[in-house]
């Protein structure tokens, strides 16, 4: 679903690469973990992912697309495969719940009717049926999230990523996004996340990418969060 | 779905930026103003030319008594020399440039002069001491040159004047006011340029969280960018109807009641001049919010 073979990625000639000869692969309907301290590179690969970057050398294949043959035109297809969840969860203030999630279907051009019969399925799944008609600012961090989550899902995507999605959020709350992005990803969607959460990271038991200074230092099957507890 | 989120957005965009908005209306409407009047101008000069070089003619004007040009110092034109003037006019190079000749003489130049004589001149000259003349209508005014060449040195003629002379100084004026007016045009444009490119740049900062998330959602760039061109191609389409709108007050009151009134022998621009030019301001005013557009959403809605 993922694939990096020997990915580096420079910002700046001459700069410290942020990503250094990664090499990794993800299949369909993984959950994996990516760790890492602040500027070990797990955003240069989820914006490399997102094709928002382009790799410096390596090759990057996502959903079957080859991003560095990628033609600009064409990113857009390649953003619908994919849903997108960040620590600050970028909802639109005046628009309420229903508005933020159908947001996403009706910018990429789909009908009225579909909007209408997936947008409640997708709240009732996150968990927000009966606050269709709030607006972000009436709910709380969790919920925001959720929101966030549904509209990043509402399209169904093969993989979904997430930026420390419970980065801005409390533990109990945090419990319960993790349950949410554990049940989409039992329906077969490939989750990617970036997280510092090392409770969440050990309680799951996932495949964990550690990234120190731009290089994978470890892959592991159903790992923990630092190598020092196992 | 997209139409209707498309316009909802112009929409919205012109509503939150409602006084950038207005501003590019008005500037619009200003300089479309200056390029409409330049070129109701020119209309007008081209009905003045093909109305007045239509009637106008190459006047040779023949000896009379007591001429005081040196060229009519064996006295009046005589019949032999008229004879040899209308052969040259009706044969060979010019008589293929002359539609037609009229030869009027004392008596008519005298009932001429009295039909528009308003001081009362006429009452002391008698037909006598007019002068008569050819009067030659050319298939084509601005062959006047050749004939005149061709008559001016020969023997009975005292002087060839060309009727559109006359009007130069006008013609002339009318140019310098379509150059002022064209002038003005352009660097109003250029003001409106700016101001749509800015007014497109505040409404996509301040729009940036929506643009944003289209992207992040794989809307296609030209979804994310449609609602802004749109914005100032709305505006711009706004300023150019105002302008014609001007222009069809100004040609209707100020040309059609109150010049018409005042200088009552010439035909003037009408409204069906304005729906000529109307058409193409509006092209000009979506052209250049076309070009705004272009130089401004590359950089702020990037794919």
């Amino acid at each position: 679903m993922i694939r990096f073979d020997n990915v580096s990625k420079v910002y700046a000639r001459g700069a410290k690469p942020a990503l250094d000869d990664v090499s990794v692969e993800v299949e369909r309907g993984d959950f994996v973990f990516l760790v890492g301290s602040s500027g070990s590179g797990k955003s240069t690969f989820l914006k490399l992912v997102l094709r928002e970057e382009r790799s410096t050398t390596g090759e990057v294949y996502v959903a079957g697309r080859h991003l560095n043959r990628l033609s600009s035109w064409r990113v857009p297809h390649l953003r619908r495969e994919i849903g997108a969840v960040f620590q600050d969860f970028r909802l639109l203030p005046n628009k309420t719940v229903y508005q933020n999630v159908a947001f996403a279907l009706q910018v990429i051009g789909k009908n009225r009717q579909h909007i209408n019969s997936t947008v409640p399925e997708m709240l009732d799944l996150v968990g927000l049926a009966g606050k269709e008609k709030r607006l972000p600012h009436e709910l709380s961090g969790g919920e925001q999230q959720r929101v966030a989550i549904a509209r990043a899902f509402v399209n169904h995507p093969p993989i979904l990523l997430c930026d420390e999605p419970t980065g801005n959020l409390d533990p109990g709350t945090s419990v319960g996004i993790m349950r949410l992005l554990d049940r989409i990803n039992r329906t077969g969607t490939t989750v990617l996340m970036a997280t510092h959460d090392d409770e969440i990271v050990d309680q799951m038991r996932k495949r964990v990418i550690e990234l120190r200074g731009g290089r994978v230092v470890r892959d592991q099957d159903r790992g923990v969060y630092g190598l020092e507890r196992v | 779905m997209r139409l209707r989120f498309i316009l909802g957005e112009v929409f919205n965009g012109l509503r939150r930026n409602s006084t950038m908005a207005l501003s590019v209306v008005l500037v619009t409407f200003v300089s479309l103003t200056f390029v409409g009047a330049a070129a109701l101008i020119q209309i007008q000069l081209g009905d003045l030319k093909d109305d007045w070089y239509g009637k106008v003619e190459v006047s040779i004007f023949l000896c009379p008594e007591n001429s005081r040009y040196t060229q009519c110092a064996t006295g009046p034109v005589t019949t032999a020399q008229e004879d040899q003037i209308r052969d040259v006019l009706g044969t060979g190079a010019v008589g293929d440039l002359v539609d037609k000749t009229y030869y009027e003489d004392k008596q008519e130049a005298y009932n001429n002069f009295v039909k528009h004589d308003q001081q009362g001149i006429s009452s002391l000259l008698t037909p006598d001491q007019m002068q008569p003349s050819f009067r030659v209508k050319l298939k084509d005014p601005e062959h006047y040159q050749v004939v005149a060449d061709a008559t001016a040195g020969l023997p009975g003629v005292e002087v060839v004047r060309d009727q559109r002379e006359l009007f130069s100084p006008l013609f002339r004026f009318l140019n310098a006011a379509t150059i002022v007016a064209a002038a003005l045009a352009a660097v109003m444009l250029l003001a409106a340029m700016l101001l749509i490119t800015t007014t497109i740049r505040l409404s996509a900062l301040s729009r940036r969280r929506e643009t944003n998330i289209m992207r992040m959602v794989g809307s296609s760039r030209l979804l994310i960018q449609m609602p802004f061109m749109l914005e100032g191609a709305v505006a711009a389409t706004l300023g150019a109807a105002l302008s014609v709108g001007g222009l069809y007050l100004g040609v209707r009151y100020l040309v059609g009641d109150w010049l018409k009134a005042s200088v009552t022998w010439v035909a003037y621009v009408g409204a069906a001049d304005v729906w000529t030019v109307a058409p193409w301001l509006l092209i000009v005013a979506v052209g250049l919010a076309a070009v705004a557009s272009i130089v401004t959403l590359g950089k702020y809605t990037r794919a």
